[in-house]
């Protein structure tokens, strides 16, 4: 394990001469490794290239193949490939999203390498997504926090400062209705970011615990606790918070509006603020909040997904597809890879070190210090598919029609019905 | 008498193919079709059926339900929305062709560039559906689209085309229509090229003309390029996905989907994974289908008889 480590600092510090030291340690792991991933977009799969090839630096002898499937694609692709033709590392995602395939028997029960007390000690935090019939079926490589990025200038004119319960964030919002600029923008075509709205709602009304159960389809959707919840929303929607007709837009396609000013915050993932940067936004324009305590009575719980590498099980070279995982974790390739010329997200590993940019380091400090509830993944990973897709549209359409709320939730009270029957 | 044990013996000489030559070579001629015809036709619709009885999520075992995925189509309100979806993008998208006949007989003229303006009205065609789907989803955008401009100019109030669920559906039958008139248009106007001018001679010598002589002479002379334009469009129609993909996803909250797209949301799409109930909703769509299969059927069988 060790000299592993070492190797990798070498491969990452790029000096020639512990390089060599590297081959010389790394000479076990022979034969072919075929890694697939689903990072198709420009940044992260440079990021991803460039860490494999420090890989292959430490093992020589070791023929890496690997095959980039475009991000959508392979969500559907993936259920051919490892049926049909493994390879020995695939990239996938945590909590229910993978458990089709751990009840299908398709990933490799990797509890071994999380018995390692490098992993074990350092991982904890996200040990429990990855956690199904107390097994751990894959490792992390990256999460990010969600949260409100908001325009600080916006704030600053109208006198407003971050909410910190849940009077002071509707007070917030009614002022910036009043200014003619809507609170939040939202882009619901694709139905998922209605789902972060839900997950924060509801967390905050009815704490992680209740959340849970709800995933795991113990709570009926007609049940007053998460009408609660709907109650909450609707305050939002009746003040005009939402940008209007945010079922025509994607979640890009509604960045325009806080770009221009039209409005002042959005409740999106961490990956929203490179294009908000992109899109002419400084940092003194651009701000981040966590999402405030709506019931003073729950913990706060955040979402927080993350992204992981499994091993098939019809994986032929499992011995360095092991040693590529305990690789991708290290702490140092862990800060490497999610600095913020690379992924920009959260590292896994405790002991890695955070880029130091303003949203990384809040949200390092908002989930590691300020999350006692509990990480939930989000909404279409805490759920189960056909659950969330269901659940997702009746939430777009609460949002646009909030009096069809009765209807909305008896269809999804028969739906939960027959999904966890 | 020489010549009976000739031929007795030529046969037996001959071998076997050459005796059945000409009963056998057309079957040999369309084996090959044939062949690929059942494996990817045939076959797939037969394993479509058997695949409606059970619950599948295409990685596990199969479960028998037996006819429970359509007793629980029969309470979808998801499915009879498509279903009723499907029903208008059938009687809509027929449009195209009344109006793909009025132009083609706008455009059989003879001035100078007519080529051009021909080429111009076809240019829908040529151009792929995303693209028509992405231009018309701009001219429908809420604020900034061109239809919000135009109705503001004489005075109504903006609309949201495609995010009303009442009116998104008509608003992605109106961008296929575009194409689809421009296609019934050129069949026209090659069915116009063969219609008889002594004909119309005649009936312009009977006082015929107008409406009369557009219904009475020249549209029954059109019957052949008619009954393709009906073909083409009813297909089209069924196949309305990729516009649908494009402009709404199948939204808001799934009141613009059709059988393909929910079929295809719940067998293939990223939360899918139902097998057996998009096998169910293929089915049905399926006997829709068979419905137009078999009417175009009976009457090329009918034109061939007449003949």
């Amino acid at each position: 394990m060790r000299s592993m480590f070492k190797a990798s600092v070498a491969a990452l510090g790029l000096t020639a001469i512990t390089a060599g030291g590297a081959i010389a340690d790394g000479h076990g792991l022979s034969g072919d490794l075929k890694i697939f991933l689903d990072t198709s977009n420009p940044a992260p799969r440079a990021t991803m290239e460039a860490m494999i090839a420090d890989f292959a630096e430490i093992h020589p002898n070791l023929n890496i193949e690997t095959t980039v499937i475009d991000r959508e694609a392979y969500k559907t692709q993936i259920r051919n490939f490892l049926t049909a033709d493994a390879p020995d590392v695939a990239t996938w995602y945590a909590a229910n999203r993978m458990r089709p395939y751990v009840e299908a028997g398709l990933f490799e029960d990797v509890s071994d390498l999380w018995a390692e007390p490098e992993i074990a000690e350092n991982l904890a935090s996200t040990k429990g997504a990855m956690t199904i019939d107390d097994k751990q079926w894959g490792v992390p490589y990256t999460y990010y926090q969600w949260g409100v990025y908001y325009r600080k200038d916006i704030y600053e004119e109208l006198g407003l400062s971050e909410p910190s319960n849940w009077d002071e964030f509707k007070a917030n919002c009614q002022a910036i209705v009043d200014s003619g600029r809507s609170c939040f923008t939202i882009g619901s075509k694709f139905l998922w970011t209605a789902g972060g709205w839900f997950d924060y709602l509801n967390l905050r009304t009815n704490g992680f615990d209740f959340h849970m159960d709800m995933a795991a389809g113990d709570v009926e959707w007609t049940d007053d606790r998460v009408r609660q919840t709907f109650a909450n929303w609707r305050e939002l929607i009746d003040m005009g918070a939402f940008v209007e007709n945010h079922q025509n837009y994607s979640w890009q396609e509604a960045l325009p509006f806080m770009v221009n000013g039209e409005s002042a915050g959005y409740l999106m993932g961490n990956f929203a603020v490179a294009p908000l940067r992109e899109a002419g936004l400084t940092d003194d324009q651009l701000d981040f909040y966590q999402f405030p305590a709506i019931n003073p009575d729950v913990a706060l719980a955040e979402d927080a997904p993350t992204d992981t590498f499994h091993i098939p099980s019809g994986a032929t070279n499992k011995e360095a597809a092991r040693e590529f995982l305990r690789f991708v974790v290290s702490s140092n390739v862990q800060t490497e890879i999610n600095n913020g010329q690379n992924l920009g997200q959260l590292p896994v590993n405790a002991a890695s070190a955070v880029d130091n940019d303003k949203f990384l380091n809040e949200g390092f400090a908002m989930l590691s210090t300020n999350s006692p509830g509990g990480v939930a993944q989000f909404f279409d990973r805490d759920f189960p598919a056909e659950m969330a897709a269901e659940a997702m549209q009746g939430f777009q359409e609460f949002m646009v029609f909030p009096d069809n709320l009765d209807d909305i939730l008896n269809r999804l009270e028969s739906v939960r019905q027959r999904v966890y029957q | 008498m020489t010549l009976a044990p000739q031929t007795e013996i030529d046969r037996q000489g001959r071998g076997w193919y050459k005796r059945n030559e000409i009963a056998v070579t057309p079957w040999l001629f369309l084996a090959p079709a044939i062949l690929f015809f059942a494996v990817y036709v045939i076959i797939p619709i037969f394993q479509s059926i058997n695949l409606s009885f059970y619950n599948w999520d295409g990685l596990g075992e199969k479960t028998w339900v037996g006819l429970d995925n359509y007793v629980q189509l029969a309470d979808d309100p998801a499915f009879e929305v498509s279903l009723w979806n499907n029903v208008k993008w059938l009687v809509f998208y027929l449009l195209a062709i009344p109006a793909g006949l009025f132009i083609a007989l706008f455009l059989n003229q003879t001035v100078t560039g007519i080529r051009l303006y021909k080429s111009l009205f076809f240019f829908p065609f040529v151009i792929s559906q995303v693209v028509v789907g992405l231009v018309f989803s701009w001219f429908y955008l809420p604020n900034e689209g061109l239809l919000n401009g135009i109705l503001g100019l004489v005075g109504l109030g903006p609309i949201n085309v495609l995010g009303d669920p009442t009116l998104a559906t008509y608003g992605i039958i109106a961008a296929g229509l575009w194409p689809q008139t421009a296609y019934c248009m050129i069949l026209y106007l090659t069915g116009l090229n063969a219609v008889d001018p002594e004909q119309v001679e005649a009936a312009r010598l009977d006082g015929a003309k107008g409406w009369k002589m557009l219904w009475y002479v020249i549209v029954p002379q059109l019957k052949p390029a008619t009954f393709i334009a009906f073909v083409v469009t009813i297909i089209g129609a069924l196949r309305s996905f990729d516009l649908i993909s494009i402009m709404t996803n199948g939204g808001p909250f799934g009141q613009t989907r059709v059988l393909s797209f929910y079929m295809f949301e719940k067998a293939l799409a990223e939360f899918g994974f139902r097998m057996g109930y998009g096998a169910a909703i293929a089915v049905v769509l399926f006997l829709i289908m068979l419905v137009f299969i078999a009417y175009f059927l009976w009457s090329m069988w009918q034109e061939e008889r007449a003949r």
